[in-house]
């Protein structure tokens, strides 16, 4: 237990929170008890979005991202996950909402985009009396109506002849097209927040970038809060105003989208940055890796949760491997938990991690 | 350690061609009704004509359904070529049956693209790794399991990992043992179907490094098939980016990536997400419209042409061949880029 106290001990750890902001989470958790023991897939995250504004979420699979997700959207199965904390939608807490209220709001206020379209698409329904049919359960008008509706979405995020493709099945559509069919049907009741999770992971570069034109024209379009799930930078990079690294169920740094490239402060960004061959640079001779492999949400490290890959692990003694790093301000809104003092990490960041990028 | 003779012998070979591909062909037949009756072809694999050098990596890419796994499984002489021809060190094995194949299963192995697919759950670590020395009754100086074991070291896992069962283990690790089962046998080329795509990126970086260490310890040539395009240039030496069964452009890396001839390769790249925020506005964008066609029913003359913005109507009637434009520079297409201006850069940072 004292590594509650840890978290919840000073009160100048506040969070980044935007009082104003459409979207607000504060202090999210979620755990699912299992046989082999309570998973800390979500473990203290907060963060805000504003109306308008894009929030990249990046990570390592199972860092906790589409648990974050679902959360929000209030699509755990119910039972399983404990979910404690805050989840503000305009002003509105969702934790602990009755259900029907949450169905109400997803849909009309929040809606989401996944990694799998056919995951949110019924094979047997053809693709236009599906988004007919989410439109008309928040809107009342006639089949005709939402038909129209449905071809105009359709045409609107680049399918072609929407005319006759609206009757066609999801199994008819490519994958690209089918994408393109769950935003259309995530838009159709023009949502003040969208969140896409891995919204084109699947997809084939090109369809991918199609698709990321598509978000961002839409989002300038319909002035929603947009949060975008991945685990490619390249993917935050074109799109997000702010971006959140997260590391086995917590935020370990958060700032403007500019600052993780150009001045990123945590040791683990530095490792992802560090880690990916890219198109932009000189060709380096050699990729530095992180070493190891992510932890069991079950059994999350003492202390810092990074620190058995951490190469500056014991620059503070054994602070790292028994005091769990405050998520804090380090200036400017830039947030990170780690214990790192400032010229230290200014120190590595200039003369060990830039020059090697 | 080699004595100075053998190394000048290794680097007279190194360079030379060790696979050749001429023409090569894979259509799978569709059939339908009672009888079964052929009526029609997928061409996943629509003439390919390509060298691999002795200890060069040659990498595949394009995008999903574009023939590379195909590719991969030919080369490798899993599935059997509708027409065309492959050397392997200067011998056909176009139509070498299994048994004749067999010998030359030692020299030519894959990693296939699913790390959690392609090992057998309920075979131990030892036995998967094992597997191909019995196969092969191949003698082992101190046994298979010592031999195993000096396997897994090499790969950065543990002798104790031996009989552990695969489920036990992360995907990178899944990976590592899938390389240690394919160096069992010392092969002499390793054609890698995705090898990293499954993983995180933190732990592609580690396989990528262990693949480079175990390339120059073993002098091994590499096909990787791969569509994440900074990873390609990281580990290439020459690419071969495909479209719809066939080679659109085969070029040095460097060539490839600063001075792509082929309108859709100048497409993918400018595709790539960089992860430079500063470059998110004034990046020159190439956007291609729809999805690529069917593999079934694909375009007349040039296969590109439906999605490409310099058609022209000769493309849709004629089909540009695979020509050397530029010295090791192969390109199909009747109007190329960067044929006469030298410099661009697809990723648009040309200040
Ligand atoms: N056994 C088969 N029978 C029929 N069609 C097949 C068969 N195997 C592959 N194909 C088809 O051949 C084409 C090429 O497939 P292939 O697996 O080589 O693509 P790929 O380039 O590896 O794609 P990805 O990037 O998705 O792995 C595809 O259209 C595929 O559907
Ligand atoms: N219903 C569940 N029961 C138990 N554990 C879960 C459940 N859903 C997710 N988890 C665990 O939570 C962690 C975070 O998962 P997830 O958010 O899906 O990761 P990602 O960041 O890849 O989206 C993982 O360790 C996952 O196994
Ligand atoms: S707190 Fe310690 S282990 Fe964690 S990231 Fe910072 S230096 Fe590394
Ligand atoms: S041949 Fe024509 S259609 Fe094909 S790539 Fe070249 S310009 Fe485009
Ligand atoms: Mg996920
Ligand atoms: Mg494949």
């Amino acid at each position: 237990m004292t590594q509650q106290e840890d978290t919840l001990g000073g009160a100048a750890t506040r969070p980044p929170a935007d009082n104003g902001a459409f979207l607000q989470v504060r202090e999210l958790r979620v755990h699912f008890p299992t046989d082999d023991g309570v998973v800390r897939s979500v473990d203290d995250l907060s963060f805000s979005v504003a109306r308008g504004k894009t929030l990249g979420i990046v990570g390592e699979s199972g860092s906790g991202k589409s648990v974050t997700s679902l959360s929000i959207m209030g699509l755990h199965k119910k039972g399983t996950a404990k979910i404690t904390g805050e989840i503000l939608l305009d002003g509105q807490n969702l934790v602990g909402m009755a259900p029907d209220r949450v169905r109400q709001l997803r849909g009309k206020r929040m809606a989401m985009i996944f990694q799998d379209p056919l995951s949110a698409m019924h094979p047997f329904y053809t693709v236009g009396s599906q988004i007919i049919e989410a439109y008309r359960i928040h809107n009342k008008v006639t089949k005709a109506v939402a038909r129209k509706h449905a071809i105009d979405l359709l045409d609107r995020v680049g399918i072609p002849n929407p005319k006759s493709r609206v009757d066609d099945y999801p199994h008819q559509f490519s994958g690209g097209m089918r994408q393109r069919a769950m935003i259309a049907m995530a838009l159709s009741c023009d949502p003040d927040l969208l969140i896409a999770d891995e919204p084109t992971t699947a997809l084939d570069v090109t369809v991918q970038a199609q698709i990321l034109d598509l978000i961002r024209d839409l989002q300038a379009e319909f002035n929603s809060a947009v949060v975008i799930i991945t685990h490619d930078l390249g993917v935050v990079a074109e799109l997000a105003d702010d971006i959140m690294v997260m590391y086995a169920g917590r935020a370990v740094e958060y700032s403007s989208a500019a600052d993780i490239f150009n001045s990123p402060q945590h040791p683990y960004t530095w490792g992802l940055l560090g880690s990916m061959p890219r198109l932009d640079r000189e060709r380096t001779e050699r990729l530095q890796p992180i070493k190891g492999t992510p932890p069991s949400l079950i059994n999350v490290p003492e202390g810092c949760p990074f620190n058995p890959r951490c190469a500056y692990a014991g620059t503070n003694g054994d602070l790292s491997f028994t005091v769990r790093p405050e998520f804090r301000d380090v200036g400017g809104g830039h947030h990170i938990a780690c214990h790192l003092e400032a010229q230290d990490r200014q120190r590595i960041w200039e003369t060990e991690i830039r020059p090697k990028l | 350690m080699s004595t100075k003779t053998e190394t000048a012998a290794a680097d007279r070979r190194l360079g030379e061609d060790l696979l050749v591909a001429t023409d090569l062909q894979k259509h799978f037949p569709i059939r339908r009704g009672l009888l079964q009756r052929q009526v029609g072809a997928v061409q996943a694999v629509d003439g390919l004509t390509f060298s691999v050098k002795r200890g060069e990596t040659l990498s595949l890419v394009g995008e999903s359904g574009c023939g590379k796994t195909t590719t991969g499984r030919l080369l490798t002489r899993l599935i059997e070529p509708t027409g065309g021809k492959i050397t392997l060190d200067g011998r056909d094995i176009t139509h070498l049956s299994a048994g004749a194949m067999r010998p030359l299963r030692r020299d030519i192995q894959m990693i296939f693209q699913d790390p959690y697919g392609s090992l057998n759950p309920r075979h131990t670590v030892g036995a998967i790794i094992g597997a191909p020395f019995r196969l092969q009754k191949v003698k082992t100086e101190h046994g298979v399991k010592r031999a195993v074991q000096e396997l897994l070291e090499l790969v950065g896992l543990s002798p104790e990992h031996y009989n552990r069962y695969p489920h036990e283990f992360s995907g990178g690790q899944r990976q590592r043992i899938g390389i240690a089962r394919t160096l069992a046998l010392r092969p002499k080329v390793i054609v890698a179907d995705e090898p990293v795509s499954a993983l995180d990126v933190s732990i592609q970086a580690q396989v990528v490094n262990l693949m480079e260490d175990l390339q120059n310890e073993f002098d091994l040539t590499y096909v990787i098939i791969a569509h994440d395009l900074s990873v390609v240039r990281h580990v290439s030496d020459r690419v071969a980016v495909m479209y719809l069964g066939k080679i659109m452009e085969l070029a040095d890396r460097t060539s490839l990536y600063e001075r792509p001839m082929h309108p859709y390769t100048v497409a993918l790249l400018s595709a790539v997400p960089i992860p430079d925020t500063a470059r998110r506005d004034n990046r020159e964008r190439i956007r291609l419209s729809g999805d690529v066609p069917s593999p079934i029913n694909p375009p007349s003359g040039c296969r590109f042409h439906t999605r490409c913005w310099k058609a022209q109507e000769v493309c849709k009637t004629t089909e540009p061949p695979l020509a050397e434009l530029a010295p090791g520079h192969q390109a199909a297409c009747h109007f190329p880029e960067n044929t006469t201006k030298l410099t661009i850069d697809p990723t648009g940072s040309a200040a």
